[in-house]
């Protein structure tokens, strides 16, 4: 019987035809190994171009404006900003809180898309995780020099300190400073390791001493042996199974800055998911705002598809929607809930003091992301990109609800009072963008920005099975 | 000959393509050779298994560094919290091994990434910056396009003659003798 069965399935099979499943290559026009390195430590070889100095001075000037602002606050105080009470916290958590948020996608991108085998995260992951690491130096800028007296930050830390009293650890800002810290400290692990054997690529092209010396110490001797391969390819799936936990717990634990307070609005359980969702979507906004414009700089269509565009495009469309949605929840939750002073939070929220900030919100962050559905929409890259700014700009607004709306009204009217950010705030966060693109610009000009041997392993001619 | 002092390291032969390189480690790895490596510009699928290479052992560096952290974080929450100086915290105990979580956490996570990363140091015996390897002179293509087995003198199989014509039979491109300087 069974011998029959097998003859009518080959039958079956015979008739059938399958539906050509045409995959999409990830490195367009047959392009050779030799094509990828010579384009990759080109940017890198080549003379400086003219529009990098105008970049990078800009950039400067941008930074410098971060500078005067901190340096002003420092020597004056920290009522320079708009912090009052009730609102103590003001653009100084909604800053961290964005820039934190935007280096999440770094970390996903090579984490978790590693962990999934997307092979197309090779040609962005550099790229992404730079980003990444920036953008916490940007952030940690703002708790620092938000404790008043930043010479005595320092007792963040568990470190000894005249009063020889230690950190409390019941503090969810205590939990921040180790959150935090382990993040930037795995992300420029993560992203060095993965910079090892295309710093030794660069180290033996290089002609000029300093680039042997320079690349040459980075690459630590790396030589392109199968055990040094085999080592490299364990620790770095290790790397990235400890970054996905890692990326995960560290808004988590930032969520909880507010959700471990007993304010309404704040005091939610649906804060860590929301606001991981939240900060993938406003990383892949960044992606696309660095990308797009180093892709079309530097020629790199072939190795930056539409096909990376679509897929970014989509995985911000639904950690947008995720967002919507839990926009959504919390509205009704507070109704479900049944308490006064949380319905009235949400109320506040979208029609009350800062009701503006809370529509450019839904308009920037829940509607403009749905473009994406549509594939035209995914193909017009200026208007891809134009809808990456809307949504950089839309979760640093998400931010600013939550903490404004809530903290300019809580429980007793007779406590209320109305935020707004000073010259100082606004020169301050400002420059941070300055300081970010000084070290994106350093960045493109002196690291490789693709991994290479990655973008290598993902093109026909890596498989040893096949006839490339 | 030159002047420069120098004795026999290895014979290398390169090979264009993936494909190539592995179907000859497979027939090195046949012939008996012990001490021998293969240079690749990226990590060839299966090349481990061709080659008798047995797992990475990185995972334990990771695991000792993770224990390492998680201990860590519980002791100096304990010590700070609870030994050192009592804090009186909303009436609650000195110490419990949940509310610390975060700290414990990021912890284990930060120690495991830098056992990971050591431990990859480590096993691959770097940093080392001088290598007989290098003084090939087509070694620097093997980061870009070419891909190379380097047989070792100290291999109890070695014969110069005998082994360059078993590298030229597997398809070897180019067969030469790597010599490494001495002072």
């Amino acid at each position: 019987m069974s011998e029959v069965k097998e003859i009518e399935e080959h039958e079956i099979l015979k008739k059938i035809d399958p539906a050509p499943w045409k995959e999409v290559p990830l490195v367009l026009n047959n392009r050779s190994y030799k094509w990828v390195t010579d384009k990759i430590c080109g940017i890198v070889e080549s003379k400086t171009p003219t529009w990098w100095w105008w970049c990078f001075i800009t950039a400067l000037c941008v930074a410098s404006f971060t500078g005067m602002g901190l340096v002003y606050l420092v020597s004056t105080g920290v009522g320079v900003w708009g912090n009052n009470n009730p609102v103590n916290w003001g653009w100084a958590i909604v800053n961290f809180v964005f820039w934190i948020g935007i280096g999440h996608a770094g970390t996903l991108i090579s984490a978790v898309l590693c962990l999934l085998k997307q092979k197309w995260r090779t040609s962005i992951n550099r790229a992404s995780e730079a980003m990444t690491v920036f953008a916490v130096l940007c952030a940690g800028i703002f708790p620092l020099f938000h404790v008043g007296r930043v010479w005595f930050a320092w007792w963040l830390f568990p470190l000894p300190n005249s009063n020889a009293i230690w950190p409390q650890f019941r503090s969810p800002l205590e939990w921040d400073v180790f959150a935090v810290s382990t993040y930037a400290t795995v992300s420029i692990l993560f992203w060095y390791m993965g910079m090892i054997p295309d710093m030794a690529v660069l180290r033996d092209r290089a002609t000029q001493t300093w680039r042997k010396y320079f690349y040459g110490f980075f690459a630590m001797g790396w030589r392109n042996a199968n055990n040094h391969w085999r080592n490299f390819e364990m620790a770095y799936l290790l790397l990235a199974g400890l970054s996905t936990p890692l990326v995960l717990s560290v808004h988590t634990i930032v969520s909880f800055d507010f959700a471990v307070a007993n304010l309404p609005g704040w005091h939610t359980t649906i804060f860590p998911p929301y606001f991981v969702a939240g900060a993938i979507f406003s990383g892949f906004g960044m992606v696309l705002t660095l990308l797009l414009p180093v892709r079309a700089v530097f020629g790199l269509h072939d190795l930056v598809t539409q096909k990376h565009v679509d897929n970014m495009c989509m995985i911000t469309l639904a950690t947008g929607s995720l967002v919507g949605y839990a926009y959504a929840m919390e509205f009704f939750i507070a109704w479900y809930g049944a308490n006064s002073y949380e319905g009235f939070a949400f109320i506040n929220r979208a029609f009350g003091n800062y009701w503006w900030s809370y529509w450019i919100m839904i308009s920037c962050n829940v509607i403009c992301p749905q473009l994406f559905w549509f594939k035209k929409i995914r193909q017009n890259i200026p208007l891809v990109w134009i809808i990456s700014i809307f949504v950089n700009v839309g979760m640093w607004f998400e931010r600013f609800v939550i903490a404004n709306t809530t903290l300019s009204r809580d429980f007793l009217p007779s406590s209320w009072g109305y935020y707004s950010p000073t010259v100082v705030d606004i020169f301050t966060f400002f420059g941070t963008f300055g300081f970010f693109s000084v070290l994106f610009l350093l960045f493109l000009r002196f690291l490789p920005l693709m991994p290479m041997c990655e973008v290598k392993s993902v093109m026909p001619q890596a498989n040893p099975h096949s006839d490339h | 000959m030159s002047d420069i002092m120098d004795i026999k390291y290895a014979v290398a032969a390169t090979f264009s393509s993936a494909k190539d390189l592995f179907n000859a480690a497979g027939k090195v790895r046949e012939k008996g050779y012990t001490n021998w490596e293969c240079f690749t510009p990226i990590p060839v699928h299966g090349l481990d298994a061709q080659m008798g290479y047995p797992r990475s052992k990185v995972p334990r560096f990771t695991l000792a560094g993770g224990v390492t952290g998680f201990f860590t974080g519980m002791l100096i929450v304990w010590f700070m919290n609870e030994f050192d100086y009592p804090l009186i915290v909303g009436g609650k105990p000195y110490f419990s091994p949940i509310y610390p979580f975060p700290v414990f956490y990021e912890l284990t996570i930060l120690f495991a990434a830098f056992g990971t990363l050591f431990g990859m140091f480590f096993l691959n015996r770097l940093p080392r910056h001088n290598h007989p390897v290098f003084e090939h002179p087509d070694f620097g293509r093997t980061g870009d396009d070419k891909f190379m087995i380097v047989i070792e003198v100290d291999d109890p199989k070695f014969d110069e003659d005998e082994t360059t014509e078993f590298l030229k039979s597997v398809g070897g491109d180019s067969v030469q003798t790597i010599r490494e300087p001495i002072d």
